[in-house]
C-alpha cells in the first residue's frame, strides 16, 4: 500500500465527515440534540447540485447547498426551540423529510429517481488526486476555526453556557433561545458543506448519496467528546478505517463489514465509559421551560 | 364519560389532527407544483389503497409491521426509553426466524414450527434490544446513541453472515424455510389475491392488546409507565428502576423482532438483506401519532400504511416520494404540537384565580 495514497484518500473521506461532526458539535454543546446531520447533509448535496446544474457555477452551487441546508437546520431550530419537540424525533423527521424532498424534487427537477445529470464541480484533475478542491481545504481549515469560536470568543462561551447551564446563562442576561438558533443554523450550514463537498467532487447528486455519513459525524461528535479537536481526529480515525477497507478490497483478511462497524462500536464503547467515558454537555436535550 | 378521560382523549386527539391538517395543506403545494389536481391525488390515493381489494391487502401487510415497531418504540417510551433501535431489532427477529425455519423438518406440525419461529423472532428483538438496556443500566450509556449505533452494527453484522454462509448465489437473500411458513390472507379470501398480507395481522392484533393489558392491567406495567414518568419517585416507591429499563428493552425488543416474521413467515419465506426497509425508524411516527397506546398505535400504522401503499397508486400522476415528504411532515407537526396541546390544556384546566 503506497502512503501518499492512503492519506490523500483518507483526507478526501474524511472532510464530509469534519463538515458535518463540526456542525454537531456546536448544536449540541448548544444543548441541542442534533441526530438531523444526514439530512442536513443530504439537502446540501441537493441544493448544490440544483445551484449548479442552473447556473453553471459551482460556488452559486455552494450558496444553494448552504442555504438548503439551512433551511432544514431552521426546521430543527424552530421544532425543537420553539416548540419545545422532542429533539430525537425532530432529528429523525428531519432526515426522512430530507430523504423524500430531495426524492422528489429529484423527480421533478431532473425526471430521475436515481441521479442528477452532471454538474459543474470541484477538482477533478488526476495529477491533484482531488486536492485542487477549495471545499477540501475549507473542511481541513473548519476545525481550527471551529475550536477558536468555541474556545476563544464570546460566542463560544456562550454556547458552552447555554449548554451546561441554561438557567445560569439565562440569569446573566444571556439570552439562551438565540444562542441556540444561531449554534443550529451555523451547525446546518457546515453539515449542508459536507453534502456540497459530495455533490461537487462527485459531481452529481445521487439518491441517498449521503449513505449514512451524517451517522459517523454523530459517531465522531460522541467518540470526540464533544470536542472540536477530539471530534475530527475520530472524524480520521473512521476515515482511515474505510480507506484501509478500500484500499485492501479484494483481500478477504477482514471481511468488509466488519470495518464498517468500527466507528459505531467505538462510540458505544466510549459511551459505555471503558475507555475514558464520554459525557454530553449538562442540559443536551432540554427544552428550556 | 369522566372529564379526566375527555381531556386525556383530547390531549391525544389534537396533534394527529393538526398534523393532519399540515400535511394536506403540504401535499396540495406539492401535488399543485407538478400541475395535478390535488383533488383527483387524493382521490387515486384513497381507491388505490381502501378502494379495491388488492390495496387494501396491502395496507394491512404494511401496518402489520408497522404495528410491532410501533408498539416497540411506545413501549420503551412508556418506560421513558427512546428505543430508535427498532430497525435492527425487527431485522435480527426475522433473521433469527427464517435461521430456524431453514433448520426445522417440513415433517414437524406447522403451527408448532410457527410457534417456535415466533419464539425465535422474539428471541432475536430480545438480545438486540437487551444490549442497550444493559449498556444503560449498568454504565449509564444513552439508549439513543446507542440504539442508533448497534442498528448499523447489527444490520453489517446479519449482512456479513447472510453474505458469508447462507445467501443464494447472485441474491441478498436466504434460501426458502423449509417450515414455519405463515399462510397469506388470499388463500381464505381470494379478493385479497396478489397482496402480501398474511395471518401475522392477527399476531399484531394479539401484541397490541397484551401489551395494552401489560401496561394498564399488570403491576409490571404499572411500573413500567411509574418509571416513565418519575424515575426517582419510582425507585422511593420500591420500584427497580434498572430492573424495570432492562424488561423494558427486552420486551420493546422482542416486540419489534417479531414483527420480522411478516416478511420472513408471512410474504417472502426468506431472509433478505435489507427487509426492515425502514419500518424500524417508521415506528417512531407510529408511536409518536398513536401516542403510545396500543390502539393509537394500531390506528397509526394503518395510517403510515396507507400513506406508503398510497405512494404506489398515485405515482402515474405524481411521483411516490410525495408521501415521503408527508410522512416527515406529519412526523415534525406531531411532534411539535403536543407540547403546545399540553401546556394549552393545562392553561385551560387551571381554576381561574378570583
Amino acid at each position: 500500500m503506497n502512503p501518499i495514497s492512503f492519506i490523500t484518500q483518507m483526507i478526501r473521506i474524511a472532510v464530509p465527515y469534519l463538515f458535518a461532526a463540526s456542525g454537531g458539535v456546536i448544536a449540541e454543546r448548544s444543548g441541542i440534540i442534533s441526530l438531523g446531520l444526514e439530512g442536513y447533509m443530504l439537502t446540501g448535496a441537493f441544493g448544490a447540485t440544483l445551484g449548479a446544474h442552473y447556473t453553471g457555477s459551482a460556488w452559486i452551487g455552494v450558496l444553494c447547498g448552504m442555504l438548503g441546508a439551512l433551511i432544514f437546520g431552521l426546521l430543527h431550530a424552530v421544532a425543537s426551540i420553539r416548540y419545545r419537540a422532542d429533539q430525537v424525533v425532530t432529528g429523525i423527521a428531519i432526515n426522512l423529510l430530507a430523504i423524500g424532498v430531495t426524492r422528489f424534487f429529484l423527480k421533478l427537477a431532473f425526471a430521475s429517481s436515481s441521479n442528477s445529470p452532471r454538474i459543474a464541480g470541484f477538482g477533478g484533475d488526476p495529477v491533484w488526486h482531488g486536492f485542487d478542491n477549495p471545499l477540501l481545504w475549507l473542511g481541513l481549515l473548519i476545525i481550527p476555526v471551529l475550536a477558536f469560536l468555541m474556545y476563544r470568543t464570546p460566542y463560544g462561551l456562550r454556547v458552552r453556557a447555554v449548554g451546561e447551564h441554561p438557567d445560569a446563562a439565562a440569569s446573566l442576561g444571556i439570552k439562551t433561545s438565540l444562542v441556540q438558533y444561531v449554534a443550529v443554523a451555523i451547525s446546518g450550514i457546515l453539515a449542508g458543506l459536507g453534502g456540497v463537498f459530495l455533490a461537487l467532487d462527485q459531481h452529481q447528486f445521487t439518491d441517498q448519496m449521503t449513505a449514512g455519513r451524517g451517522f459517523i459525524a454523530v459517531a465522531a461528535v460522541i467518540f470526540g467528546r464533544w470536542d472540536p479537536v477530539r471530534a475530527a481526529l475520530a472524524c480520521f480515525l473512521f476515515a482511515a478505517a474505510e480507506t484501509l477497507q478500500i484500499q485492501l478490497q479484494g483481500n478477504q483478511l477482514i471481511p468488509s463489514q466488519f470495518i464498517e462497524m468500527i466507528p459505531y462500536l467505538l462510540t458505544i464503547i466510549a459511551l459505555a465509559g471503558v475507555v475514558g467515558r464520554a459525557v454530553p454537555p449538562a442540559a443536551l436535550g432540554k427544552a428550556a421551560e | 364519560m369522566s372529564s379526566r378521560f375527555r381531556e386525556n382523549v383530547e390531549e391525544a386527539l389534537f396533534p394527529p389532527v393538526v398534523a393532519l391538517l399540515v400535511a394536506l395543506i403540504c401535499g396540495d403545494l406539492l401535488i399543485m407544483s407538478y400541475g395535478q389536481s390535488p383533488a383527483t391525488v387524493y382521490r387515486l390515493l384513497l381507491e388505490g389503497t381502501w378502494g379495491n381489494a388488492y390495496g387494501f391487502g396491502q395496507v394491512l401487510y404494511k401496518a402489520t409491521t408497522l404495528t410491532f415497531t410501533g408498539l416497540a418504540v411506545s413501549l420503551g417510551i412508556r418506560a421513558g426509553l427512546f428505543n430508535v433501535g427498532a430497525e435492527s431489532q425487527l431485522a435480527a427477529g426475522g433473521f433469527l426466524a427464517a435461521l430456524l425455519g431453514l433448520g426445522l423438518s417440513p415433517r414437524m406440525p406447522g403451527i408448532l414450527a410457527v410457534v417456535l419461529c415466533l419464539i425465535a423472532a422474539m428471541a432475536g428483538g430480545a438480545i438486540v434490544g437487551a444490549i442497550p438496556g444493559w449498556l444503560k443500566v449498568k454504565y449509564g450509556a444513552h439508549e439513543v446513541i446507542v440504539t442508533i449505533m448497534l442498528n448499523f452494527v447489527v444490520l453489517a453484522l446479519l449482512n456479513y453472515i447472510v453474505a458469508a454462509r447462507l445467501h443464494v448465489p447472485e441474491t441478498l437473500h436466504t434460501p426458502e424455510i423449509h417450515n414455519g411458513g405463515i399462510p397469506r390472507l388470499d388463500s381464505f379470501i381470494p379478493a385479497f389475491h396478489g397482496s402480501a398480507a398474511n395471518l401475522t395481522i392477527i399476531v399484531a392484533l394479539i401484541a397490541a392488546a397484551l401489551t395494552w393489558f401489560y401496561l394498564f392491567r399488570m403491576r409490571r406495567g404499572y411500573e413500567l409507565r411509574a418509571v416513565g414518568m418519575q424515575p426517582e419517585a419510582a425507585e422511593y416507591g420500591g420500584v427497580s428502576v434498572g430492573a424495570t429499563w432492562m424488561r423494558a428493552m427486552i420486551l420493546s425488543g422482542a416486540i419489534a423482532g417479531l414483527g420480522g416474521v411478516n416478511y420472513v413467515l408471512g410474504y417472502k419465506s426468506y431472509y433478505e438483506e435489507g427487509f426492515a426497509g425502514g419500518s424500524g425508524f417508521l415506528g417512531i411516527a407510529v408511536a409518536l401519532v398513536g401516542r403510545n397506546h396500543p390502539v393509537g398505535v394500531v390506528l397509526a400504522a394503518l395510517f403510515f400504511a396507507t400513506l406508503s401503499q398510497g405512494g404506489l397508486a398515485i405515482h402515474a400522476f405524481v411521483p411516490k416520494q410525495m408521501v415521503e415528504v408527508l410522512q416527515g411532515v406529519v412526523i415534525l407537526a406531531v411532534a411539535m404540537s403536543v407540547p403546545e396541546v399540553r401546556a394549552a390544556l393545562r392553561r385551560a384546566r387551571k381554576p381561574v384565580a378570583a
